[in-house]
C-alpha cells in the first residue's frame, strides 16, 4: 500500500499519454511443442540505451506446458476510481495465466531486472473455485481482478460454460464467479468496460475443442465458433443484452472500447467471414436509452494466391485471408490497429469518427503468401499479431505467433519468436524502425506485449480527457 | 460547549475534504456528462447519503440517551464501540467488498453505505452524546420535553456536520474541476485509511476519558 497513488495510474487517458515514455516492455515466451518452460522477457525499449531491442531479463516457469498468452496488471488507473477506494495500490504484479495448463502466476516485477515469481496458482484451485478453465484477459476493475476464461470444467473444458471469475486485488486469493446472470453466453474470449456507466463489453472465441489441437475447419465452415458480443451491467453481474453480429463472422475476438469514459462506443474484431473469407472490425455504440446497437465499418478482403503457396487449410480458397487476430486502439481513441496475421499486414485506421474508420497508415512485414522481410533483413515469421500501443501512440510493437496449433496449420514449419516496432506520423502513417529487432531463445515464440507503467490494452480510466 | 460544537464542524469538514467520501465523484460527475451543473446535483446526493448515515447511528442514541437514565454507562459504550471501529479499521485494513457493487448511479446511497461501512456516523457520537450531557446539566429542557430535545439535538448535529462536509467537499470538488485539474487527485490524494481509522480511536478515547471523570 502507498501512502500516495502510484505514479503510473492517470485520471484520464489524456494524461496518461502526457507520462514518460516506456524503457522496457515485457513480452511472454511460449515454447510450442511444450519441451521447455514459458517465461517472461523483460525488453530494452529505450533507443539512448546500449540495450536497446534486447532481453534485458527473463523468468522462466517452474512448468511446462502451461502455453502463456495473454496477461496483465494486479492494478491500473482503474484504481483511482472514486467509488471503489483502491487509489494506494502499487502496480506491481503481473498476472500471467496459461491458457493450456490454467495455471496462473503472479510476478513481482518492482524491480523489472529482477523480476520474480511472486505466487503460482495451481490449475485444481481456480477448477474448485470457479468451475471454470483456461485463463486468458485480466483487467483490473471494482471488486478486484477481473480474469475471462475460455473454457468450463471437465477434462475438455465443455462441462458447463466459460465465464469470468475475480481475484482479491491484493491476496491475489480466487474469489469466485463473477456472473450472476450470464443469459445467453456459453462461450467466451475477451472482455472489458466503461468503469463509470458501469457496462462491460465480452466475446467469444470457441470452447477448447475447438481450438486447443487446431483450428477445426468443418467448425468454421460450418459457423460453429462465437459471433457474438454480449453486454453487461458490470456491477448488477447481469448480462443485459446479447448482439449476434451474424453467424458467418466467425470469432468475435478482440473488445477495445473507447479509452475516454465519456463516449459510448468501442470495436470488435472478427477473425473471418466464412462467406468470402474477410476479415470485419464491428463498431458497438451504446443509445440513450442504454441498449446497444453494433454495425460492421472495416471489411478487409483475402488476397488472391496460387494453392501451392497455401497450408493444407486454405489451398482449396486460392486466397489468403486476413486473419483479423487483434486490433488495439491509441490512447486518444483515434487510430485503431488492426493485426492482419494471414496476410502480414498491420492497418492502421483513422477512427476519429468511429462509424467512419479510414485507413490512414498499413506495413506489411511475414504473412502466408509474402513472406516480406523486415527493413534489417530479417525473416519475420507468422504475420503481426499482438499489437501493443506506446502511451503517447507514437510508437507500436507487436510480435508474430497467434496459438501454438494455429501457428502451425496456418504456417507449417517453425517460424521462430520476433517482436517489432513501428514509428507513428504525425497525421497518421506507419514505419518500422529498422533498428528495433528483439532476438528471443531458440525454440520460443512470443505473444502479448505489456509496456511499462501501463499501454493501451490496459489501463481503464475513470474520468474524461475534457 | 462551544468547543463540542466545533467539534460537529470540524468532523464534517475533515469528512468533506476525505476523498473516500465522495468529492471526486462530484468532480466526475460534472466531467462526464459535460455541464457544471451535475457538480452541485452530485454534491447534494453525497451529502444526502452522509446525512442520513449520520442519522442512523445517532438517533438510536438520542432514544437511549432520554429513555434509559444510564447516561455515563452510555457515554462509555459508545466510547468504547468508536474505539473498537477505529481498531477493526487499523487491523483489517480492507475496503468492504459490497461497496463496489453499487452503481456508481445511486450516488446517494453509496454515500450513506460508505459512511456506515467507516464509522463516520459513530465518530459524531461522542460528541453528540457531549452535547446532549452538557445540555442537561445546564437545564435548558425540563424531564418531560428531553426526548423531543434530544431527537431535536440529533437532527441540528447532523445537519451541521452535513453542511460542514458538503461545504469542505464542494470547496475541493469546485476546486479541481475548475482550476485546480484532475492533476490534483493524482498528487493530493493521500491514503487516509490509518488516519481515518486512528482519528476514531482517538475521538473515542477523548470521550471515554470525558465519561470517566463525569
Amino acid at each position: 500500500m502507498n501512502l500516495r497513488p502510484d505514479p503510473s495510474f492517470y485520471p484520464t487517458p489524456r494524461m496518461a499519454m502526457e507520462a514518460p515514455v516506456e524503457k522496457l516492455a515485457f513480452t511472454l515466451m511460449l515454447s510450442p511443442d511444450f519441451s521447455q518452460p514459458d517465461g517472461l522477457a523483460v525488453v530494452n525499449v529505450d533507443p539512448e540505451s546500449p540495450d536497446y531491442g534486447k532481453i534485458v531479463h527473463s523468468v522462466f516457469m517452474p512448468n511446462k506446458g502451461d502455453e502463456f498468452h495473454h496477461f496483465g496488471w494486479n492494478a491500473c488507473s482503474s484504481a483511482l476510481s472514486p467509488l471503489t477506494g483502491h487509489a494506494f495500490l502499487e502496480r506491481r504484479y503481473l498476472i500471467i495465466p496459461g491458457i493450456r495448463s490454467s495455471r496462473i502466476y503472479i510476478i513481482d516485477v518492482k524491480e523489472p531486472l529482477q523480476a520474480k515469481i511472486h505466487k503460482i496458482i495451481e490449475p485444481e484451485e481456480l477448477f474448485a473455485k470457479t468451475g471454470y478453465s483456461r485463463p486468458h484477459t485480466i483487467h483490473c476493475g471494482p471488486e478486484g481482478i477481473y480474469v475471462s476464461t475460455l473454457g468450463g470444467g471437465g477434462a475438455d473444458g465443455t462441462d458447463g460454460p466459460p465465464g469470468i471469475f475475480i481475484m482479491d486485488c491484493e491476496t491475489f486469493d480466487i474469489l469466485g464467479r463473477y456472473e450472476m446472470d450470464r443469459g445467453v453466453q456459453d462461450k467466451h474470449y475477451d472482455f472489458w468496460w466503461n468503469l463509470p456507466r458501469d457496462y462491460m463489453v465480452s466475446s467469444e472465441w470457441g470452447l477448447p475443442p475447438q481450438f486447443e489441437n487446431g483450428l477445426v475447419a468443418e467448425d468454421l465452415l460450418s459457423n460453429k465458433y462465437g459471433h457474438s458480443l454480449h453486454f453487461w451491467d458490470l456491477r448488477g453481474r447481469k448480462n443485459i443484452q446479447t448482439i449476434d453480429l451474424g453467424e458467418n463472422h466467425q470469432m468475435a475476438l478482440e473488445v477495445r472500447p473507447a479509452h475516454d469514459p465519456a463516449k459510448q462506443y468501442g470495436f470488435c474484431g472478427v477473425v473471418v467471414d466464412t462467406t468470402n473469407l474477410q476479415g470485419a472490425i464491428f463498431t458497438w455504440w451504446r443509445k440513450d436509452d442504454g441498449t446497444f446497437e453494433a454495425k460492421k465499418t472495416i471489411t478487409i478482403d483475402p488476397q488472391p494466391a496460387d494453392p501451392a503457396d497455401l497450408p493444407e487449410l486454405l489451398k482449396g480458397f486460392s486466397a489468403v485471408p486476413p486473419l483479423v487476430t487483434d486490433i488495439d486502439l491509441s490512447l486518444d481513441d483515434k487510430y485503431l490497429y488492426v493485426a492482419c496475421w494471414g496476410t502480414g499486414e498491420m492497418h492502421q485506421y483513422d477512427v476519429s469518427d468511429p462509424m467512419k474508420p479510414v485507413l490512414a497508415g498499413k506495413v506489411e512485414i511475414g504473412g502466408i503468401v509474402k513472406k516480406t522481410k523486415h527493413p534489417n533483413g530479417k525473416t519475420f515469421g507468422y504475420g503481426p499479431q499482438m499489437v501493443e500501443i506506446s502511451r503517447d501512440g507514437q510508437r507500436v510493437y507487436w510480435t508474430n505467433s497467434l496459438y501454438s496449433t494455429w501457428d502451425d496449420q496456418f504456417y507449417p514449419g517453425e517460424g521462430g519468436a520476433a517482436m517489432v516496432m513501428a514509428r507513428v506520423a504525425t497525421g497518421g502513417g506507419l514505419t518500422l524502425d529498422p533498428d528495433f529487432w528483439v532476438d528471443f531463445p531458440k525454440g520460443y515464440r512470443s505473444h502479448q506485449i505489456r509496456l511499462e507503467g501501463g499501454d493501451c490494452s490496459t489501463d481503464s480510466f475513470c474520468f474524461p480527457s475534457v | 460547549m462551544t468547543a463540542l460544537w466545533w467539534a460537529v464542524i470540524a468532523s464534517g469538514l475533515y469528512h468533506g475534504l476525505n476523498p473516500g467520501m465522495g468529492w471526486p465523484l462530484a468532480v466526475s460527475a460534472a466531467l462526464m456528462e459535460q455541464r457544471a451543473l451535475a457538480l452541485p446535483r452530485a454534491l447534494i446526493l453525497l451529502a444526502a447519503g452522509h446525512l442520513a448515515a449520520m442519522l442512523v447511528v445517532l438517533l438510536p442514541f438520542s432514544a437511549m440517551v432520554t429513555l434509559v437514565n444510564l447516561e455515563r454507562e452510555i457515554r462509555i459504550s459508545a466510547a468504547c464501540l468508536v474505539i473498537g471501529m477505529g481498531l477493526y479499521l487499523l487491523i483489517t485494513d480492507r475496503h468492504p467488498r459490497f461497496l463496489a457493487r453499487i452503481s456508481p448511479a445511486k450516488l446517494g446511497l453509496w454515500s450513506f453505505l460508505v459512511a456506515i461501512a467507516h464509522g463516520a456516523g459513530l465518530m459524531l457520537v461522542p460528541i453528540y452524546l457531549g452535547i446532549c450531557a452538557m445540555e442537561q446539566e445546564a437545564g435548558h429542557a425540563a424531564a418531560g420535553t428531553l426526548m423531543g430535545a434530544d431527537v431535536r439535538m440529533a437532527l441540528l448535529v447532523a445537519a451541521v456536520h452535513t453542511l460542514a462536509m458538503a461545504f469542505a467537499g464542494g470547496v475541493l470538488a469546485i476546486g479541481v474541476y475548475c482550476w485546480l485539474g484532475l492533476r490534483f487527485l493524482q498528487k493530493a490524494w493521500f491514503n487516509l485509511d490509518r488516519v481515518w481509522a486512528s482519528s476514531l480511536v482517538l475521538v473515542g478515547a477523548f470521550a471515554l476519558f470525558l465519561a470517566l471523570r463525569s
